[in-house]
């Protein structure tokens, strides 16, 4: 039996394949169609203080090989998710960790919701690097002091397992790991999506109504495995891996490369098994290639 | 709801690029209410595409049917399946109409939006549960948009008016033509109605209109592009009183007057 067990900078996950933030909803939706009994965690959609109405329509655009969209975090409020959510998932969902995922449009307003999670989930990542909405994203992820500022902002507030989810459109993941580092941060998440565009030629108009949207699917993979490799060979912090896993063989690249779990998103829409598959996958692989626990394939890559 | 492994039983063109698929998939068949969609993934397209949704027209006998028309790049690869082929069916899915009306049910389709209304009046017809006549108002542009007429009328004490932009079939002219001849004659004598509707957004906003306007309960059924189909994306919006209500969920069927029309 090959041991599946990890701790992402201290969230222990039953196994090392989590869901994504914004493509598992609260939790509980793909109950019937997932196999939970197969996951190490559940990332929740963005929350922040107060509820959001997300962008206008259409926000979304299927693309060969992936999905260009601009959600734009509707969600609900901290409030109606510790008093609803939170407790609905635990009934619903025993057993599998539950990650509050959490943005803002000030440090302060980071800070308080992390301050107000308390302890009743399990793990805080904090969103800096969302492409499709102006607070909350650029503002924060793309320049290292304010990233260090805000990331050390939502220390001070929470003693939970802080991860911080990254934007892949910098010329250099180093100088944001060391300042999540420096800034008490637990683990790291890798990618978001990529800032991207599609454009309907015929009536010459943006495809989406805010105009730019974040790519994800299994087009990006290739770019957030060597992000996640640079990052690892940068830090010594836990990372959660993301960006194309349809199958065992990305996750497997994900871990090899330096992650310590990956998440699975968008194939989800696709394919709601392939949380059991990635997770069969991982296992079998271990077995045949004679690794005991999971914990042995992080960051066994051998090189030149 | 369930990820169902089915198998497609047969698939057959019926005309101006409109086709019935009918798939073998015991669970949804039995757990699927008029209005209520499935999520099917298409074996044709490459691995990450996404799912297409589609209204039930009918279920029984552990199959459902699904009438639709070849529209993009989805149904076109989906027309490719055979029978005997696998296919993963995830449902059901979404709010669907209420099966029950207090006076006449007035079905307003347009095009293959008569897919779920078909399935309405069958169960309708069967339970009684309208306290009003069961009458069917499609519309399209052409007598080649018409779908599913004889198996309407084959249930039996419903009635069918038409309408085609072409005057092909029935009135020429808008669904929404005879729609409101009945509006008035139901309303000269007093008699309680209401309305359930699915087709283009367009002749929905018209029905919807007139369901509010006349103080009626109206049933609408929404038709968006969705990624998830489960209500974690929040892709398939539509304004409502409540604010963006997701349609795989909060919809596709919802009360005319929670929607907001931009």
């Amino acid at each position: 039996m090959t041991d599946t067990k990890v701790n992402l900078g201290g969230l222990e996950m039953p196994t090392p394949v989590a869901a994504a933030s914004g493509t598992f909803g609260y939790g509980f939706e793909y109950l019937g169609a997932v196999d939970y009994s197969k996951l190490g965690a559940v990332t929740a959609k963005g929350i922040r203080t107060e509820p959001w109405p997300g962008n206008a329509m259409p926000r979304h655009c299927e693309v060969p090989g992936g999905l260009v969209n601009a959600i734009g975090l509707q969600g609900t409020g901290v409030d109606h998710f510790l008093e609803y959510t939170v407790p609905w998932y635990r009934q619903q969902v025993a057993g599998v960790p539950l990650v509050a995922n959490i943005w803002g449009a000030s440090v302060e307003g980071y800070a308080e919701v992390a301050a107000k999670m308390g302890d009743s989930v399990d793990a805080i990542e904090m969103n800096v690097s969302c492409p499709n909405v102006k607070a909350g994203g650029h503002t924060f992820g793309q320049d290292p002091a304010v990233l260090g500022e805000v990331v050390a902002a939502v220390r001070k507030a929470t003693r939970l397992p802080l991860l911080v989810k990254l934007a892949p459109n910098v010329p250099s993941i180093v100088p944001y790991v060391k300042a999540c580092e420096d800034a008490g941060a637990d683990a790291l998440s890798l990618i978001n999506t990529i800032p991207a565009m599609v454009i309907d030629i015929e009536r010459r108009v943006p495809v989406l109504a805010n105009v730019t949207g974040g790519l994800s699917g299994r087009g990006i993979h290739p770019a957030a495995v060597k992000l996640v490799y640079d990052a690892h060979r940068a830090t010594k912090l836990p990372i959660l891996a993301m960006g194309g896993v349809y199958g065992a063989k990305d996750a497997i690249e994900f871990l090899l490369a330096g992650a310590t779990a990956v998440a699975v998103g968008t194939a989800t829409f696709t394919n709601p098994g392939v949380i059991a598959e990635v997770y069969d996958g991982i296992v079998t692989y271990c077995e045949r290639q004679g690794f005991a626990s999971v914990r042995d394939l992080v960051g066994a890559l051998k090189e030149g | 709801m369930t990820d169902e492994k089915s198998t497609v039983v047969s698939h057959e063109e019926i005309g101006s690029g409109y086709r019935r698929l009918v798939v073998e998939a015991p669970a949804l068949a039995e757990a699927v209410t008029p209005g209520q969609f499935v999520h099917v993934r298409v074996p044709a397209l490459e691995a990450s595409a996404l799912r297409r949704p589609f209204s039930v027209f009918d279920a029984e006998g552990g199959r459902i049917t699904i009438l639709y028309k070849e529209v993009g790049r989805g149904t076109a690869a989906l027309g490719q399946v055979r029978p005997g082929d696998a296919l993963n069916v995830m449902g059901p899915l979404g709010r669907g109409f209420p099966e029950k009306c207090d006076g006449a049910a007035l079905l307003v389709g347009g095009g293959y939006g008569v897919a779920p209304l078909y399935f309405l009046a069958k169960r309708l017809v069967a339970s009684g549960a309208a306290a009003g006549p069961v009458k069917l108002f499609a519309g399209g542009r052409t007598k080649a948009d018409l779908l599913a007429i004889d198996r309407f009328e084959a249930l039996g004490g419903v009635e069918v008016r038409l309408a085609t932009n072409d005057g092909s079939a029935g009135v020429k002219g808008l669904v929404t033509d005879p729609l409101d001849d009945e509006l008035i004659s139901l309303r000269n004598a007093g008699s309680r109605f209401e309305i359930f509707a699915c087709g283009p957004d367009p002749m929905l906003r018209a029905v919807a209109m007139r369901a509010t306007g006349t103080g009626a309960k109206g049933w609408i059924s929404m038709d968006r592009h969705m990624i998830c189909g489960v209500g974690v994306c929040y892709a398939c919006i539509q304004k409502t009183v409540r604010g963006n209500s997701r349609c795989c969920v909060e919809g596709p069927v919802f009360a005319a007057e929670d929607l907001v029309w931009d």
